[in-house]
């Protein structure tokens, strides 16, 4: 069995008196993509910003690869190979969109000849190559989370957490995301994404974590999780699960 | 981000060069010297503020030092007035880093970081005002002693010479950053700071950066004033008028330009010696006039006269995406 | 050092200081809910004691009365300035209300300069010296109704904002400016009542400040920071911080003029400030900004 490329042990973070997040565990394989869902205000959100660096958590550890990464700065993470996308999108307005992703392509790259050229060829990956002189600020939604995908994947990462990449896109801009999405995965980098959109999360994640109020309540793969009792009753609410047990197959 | 190279600055730099073989006026010459001695400063504010984002409000923190720096190696301390000019820009340079240090690790922005530069200039003015290193209240003056070893020119066009390679330096240093990772990073910093750290830029670092480079072009200013004038007090080292000035000047002239501080200063050059022909040396009235076209681009045309240029493009590529152009 | 000398400064650092938290009250207010730093608070200020001065000078009122014109006007002035210049210029970015508020604190302030000249002036009444005795020492007349005045307005708007509608208005705005909106709150209206507000603070604490200060164009920038302090170390947005931290400031400032020399008393708060924004930016009684 090899080493999982991250390993999340017992994580908590608090606010104040709140829990977002309760000694929540996951692993995350090598070339998989593993997906967490949950009702809203679960902690997904704050889970991500834990991994990735944004938040220090007050309990727990969070290793990659072989390195306790717990507390460390997200700018260092990403030096690292662990990037992120944000759930509502956050282009550099200023500036193109080849502009744009070569800010991570310099991560790798420092001269900027050199950063540009790679920046060119992940557009490609996400299918921006014809916008790459336009304003980022010009772009539509579907555009713009492409953007976020194309700035992350520049850094070159091993790991790479995708915070709702399909939140405010209609059904065919999903299913042109899908693809893109697993060509990432064949260039050999490991996905974490967040997900509400549940054909998608269904159709592409191999690993299922559900995670509500701060807790993880169950994982495994899309047919056990869809199936099981208590994540039916975290979406449905209580007795759902009874009430299907006895009905149509949902 | 401009994609502009080399030659604009060579063609500009080259232009503004031949102006004293055709201009013997004095009159106009100052009138150059000292809206060139505004760009330095102006230049300085904006890689901080233009490119950087980061809005000061006390560059005069800077100007002062260079200024005071220089002018006490030399009287002091019988320095030649060359490595006294460089050692100046140094000091500048680290009083940027040493207010940088202290402020941008606390993660202060916006409003608070340009309230907290505005008190480190108070305080080094007040300091400045009483302390006998600086001359206290009656301040500095520099022996007069025309000639290159002395860094002091009777001939008015050398003058302007001089500061025009100093302002050339910085254009190209200005051109360098742009093309440089640093300057990615740093407008990534502008643009969206947690996005930035996102991927992989280290904020403090590079504000960090930008504020040591920032302060060293406006101590620069600084050190040139004290030759130009031979004079410097604790009110002209660290008041508000340098800081509003080199505000003023890229912002008119377009922040996060190469070009901006440049044209911005000698609009507000302009404006300023307009002000002075209505009204004669009433003080106040060319200040005034700053505050209201400070307001009046902010409200009207936030980019400056640079950025006009680049709204037009936007606005041109935006009807052309409407018309039925590519999207992504 | 004797308590012959140091309690005299104290009670005078403490009347002082409810000058300044006068001033901060205004701008604390206008932080609190518009969530802008008002540049130009000291520039009011400066313009408020020269209304003040000329209108004794001109038609020999006495600053307390005339308190009662300036107080209105002003609202009307901060009123008017925030819905038609600072609102509309700043399209609502925090960058362009720094640059816009400075812009208007220059002009005010080099109107003034321009149209009074830079020399100081100042007000002398009958009273402007007038001193009772308490536990020892004389205590200045002016400072002391100062005293009042401050505490006064302080209890006004207190009052202000928790019994009346308006107040309640003001309130919403400031906690949650979509909800207010979305309940059919004026919210640019709100705004520049604030504002209004905030500057008609600033004319009382100038028809208070005048029997016992000096009034020339650049009083305003050495109150502005002052101002600042206040504000920043009662917490932005607190009225009984702003209270508090005026005290505190005056205190500071006088026992520094005390020990360092006079002209190094403005030091000490100037240090304050910029070692309370690095550690602790919500101050003692403020939310975090």
């Amino acid at each position: 069995m090899t080493q999982p490329i991250l390993a999340v042990e017992e994580i908590t973070k608090r606010f104040g008196g709140l829990y977002a997040v309760r000694e929540a565990s996951l692993t995350v394989e090598v070339g998989h993509i593993t997906a967490v869902i949950g009702p809203n205000g679960a902690g997904k959100t704050t889970l991500f910003a834990l991994i990735a660096g944004f938040l220090a958590p007050d309990h727990g550890r969070i290793l990659f690869g072989n390195d306790d990464i717990t507390g460390q700065p997200a700018h260092r993470l990403a030096r690292q190979g662990i990037a992120r996308t944000f759930q509502i999108v956050q282009p550099f307005a200023g500036l193109s969109v080849l502009e744009n992703i070569a800010v991570g392509a310099h991560l790798h790259f420092a001269r900027r000849a050199e950063a540009l050229a790679a920046a060119e060829e992940v557009a490609k990956l996400v299918g921006l190559e014809k916008v790459l002189n336009q304003s980022a600020a010009t772009l539509t939604l579907a555009g713009r989370k492409r953007l976020e995908l194309a700035r992350a994947l520049a850094t070159s990462p091993k790991l790479l957490l995708l915070d709702e990449v399909l939140a405010g896109l209609n059904p065919s801009e999903i299913r042109d995301m899908l693809p893109v999405i697993r060509a990432i995965r064949e260039r050999g980098v490991t996905l974490l994404m967040i997900e509400h959109v549940m054909q998608a999360v269904m159709s592409l994640a191999e690993q299922i974590y559900v995670l509500v109020e701060g807790h993880v309540i169950a994982q495994g793969t899309p047919s056990e999780v869809a199936v099981n009792p208590q994540v039916i009753e975290a979406y449905l609410g209580r007795g759902a699960a009874a009430r299907l047990a006895g009905g149509v197959h949902a | 981000m401009n994609r502009g190279g080399f030659l604009p600055i060579v063609v500009v730099v080259a232009a503004l060069a031949c102006v004293p073989l055709a201009v013997h006026s004095d009159l106009v010459l100052n009138f150059l010297v000292t809206a060139l001695l505004l760009t330095l400063a102006g230049q300085g504010w904006n890689v901080l503020g233009g490119y950087g984002g980061q809005y000061s409000f006390g560059h005069a923190a800077f100007f002062g030092t260079g200024a005071y720096t220089t002018a006490i190696l030399q009287t002091r301390y019988g320095l030649n007035a060359w490595p006294a000019f460089a050692l100046a820009i140094t000091a500048g340079a680290t009083m940027g880093a040493a207010i940088g240090a202290l402020t941008f690790p606390s993660g202060l922005r916006g409003s608070y970081f340009a309230l907290v530069t505005l008190a480190f200039a108070e305080v080094l003015r007040i300091l400045a005002s009483v302390a006998p290193v600086t001359g206290a209240g009656v301040g500095i003056l520099i022996r007069l002693d025309p000639g290159l070893h002395a860094l002091q020119f009777s001939s008015r066009a050398v003058s302007y010479w001089f500061i025009l390679s100093l302002v050339a330096t910085a254009l190209v240093a200005t051109r360098l950053i742009e093309r440089s990772r640093f300057g990615a990073w740093l407008v990534a910093v502008r643009e969206g700071e947690a996005a930035a750290r996102a991927l992989g830029v280290d904020p403090t670092r590079v504000k960090l950066t930008a504020m040591t480079v920032s302060a060293a072009f406006t101590a620069a200013a600084g050190c040139f004033y004290v030759q130009h004038f031979l004079f410097i007090d604790a009110p002209i080292a660290y008041g508000p008028w340098i800081s509003v000035e080199a505000l003023l000047a890229s912002i008119i002239g377009g922040v996060g330009t190469a070009f901006g501080p440049l044209l911005g200063a000698l609009m507000v050059k302009t404006l300023g010696e307009a002000a002075k022909l209505i009204t004669g040396d009433a003080p106040g009235l060319d200040l005034m006039l700053y505050g209201l076209v400070l307001i009046l681009v902010v409200g009207i045309a936030p980019r400056g006269v640079a950025g006009i240029g680049v709204r037009c493009r936007t606005w041109l590529a935006r009807r052309h995406i409407r018309a039925g152009g590519s999207t992504a | 050092m004797q308590l012959s000398i140091l309690f005299p400064a104290i009670v005078n650092g403490i009347l002082n200081g409810a000058l300044y938290a006068l001033v901060a009250l205004g701008l604390t207010l206008v932080y609190g809910v518009l969530h802008i730093i008002n540049f130009a608070h000291g520039a009011l200020l400066t313009a408020a004691l020269f209304a003040a001065f000329y209108l004794y000078l001109i038609f020999g009122l006495d600053p307390y009365i005339a308190l009662l014109i300036l107080t209105p006007a002003f609202f009307v002035v901060g009123y008017v300035l925030q819905r038609f210049v600072i609102g509309p210029f700043s399209h609502g970015d925090d960058s362009n209300t720094l640059l816009v508020t400075l812009g208007l604190a220059v002009i005010i302030e080099n109107g003034l300069l321009f149209a009074f000249r830079g020399d100081t002036r100042t007000v002398d009444l009958s009273y402007s010296f007038a001193v009772v005795p308490f536990a020892g020492m004389f205590i200045s007349v002016p400072r002391l109704v100062g005293f009042g005045g401050a505490v006064a307005v302080a209890a006004l708007l207190w009052l202000l904002l928790t019994l009346t509608d308006t107040g309640k208005a003001i309130r919403a705005v400031a906690k949650e400016k979509l909800g207010a909106q979305l309940s059919g709150i004026d919210v640019p209206h709100i705004y520049a009542l604030t504002f209004g507000l905030g500057a008609a603070c600033v004319a009382v604490a100038a028809c208070l400040l005048i029997p016992t200060y000096y009034v020339n164009p650049h009083v305003g920038n050495a109150f502005v920071l002052v101002a600042f302090t206040t504000v920043v170390l009662g917490g932005m947005g607190s009225i009984p911080g702003a209270l508090i931290g005026g005290l505190f400031v005056g205190l500071i400032e006088s026992l520094c003029g005390l020990y360092l020399g006079e002209s190094l008393g403005q030091i000490g708060i100037f240090l304050m400030f910029i070692l309370v924004l690095l550690f602790r930016p919500s101050g003692l009684l403020g939310a975090r900004a």
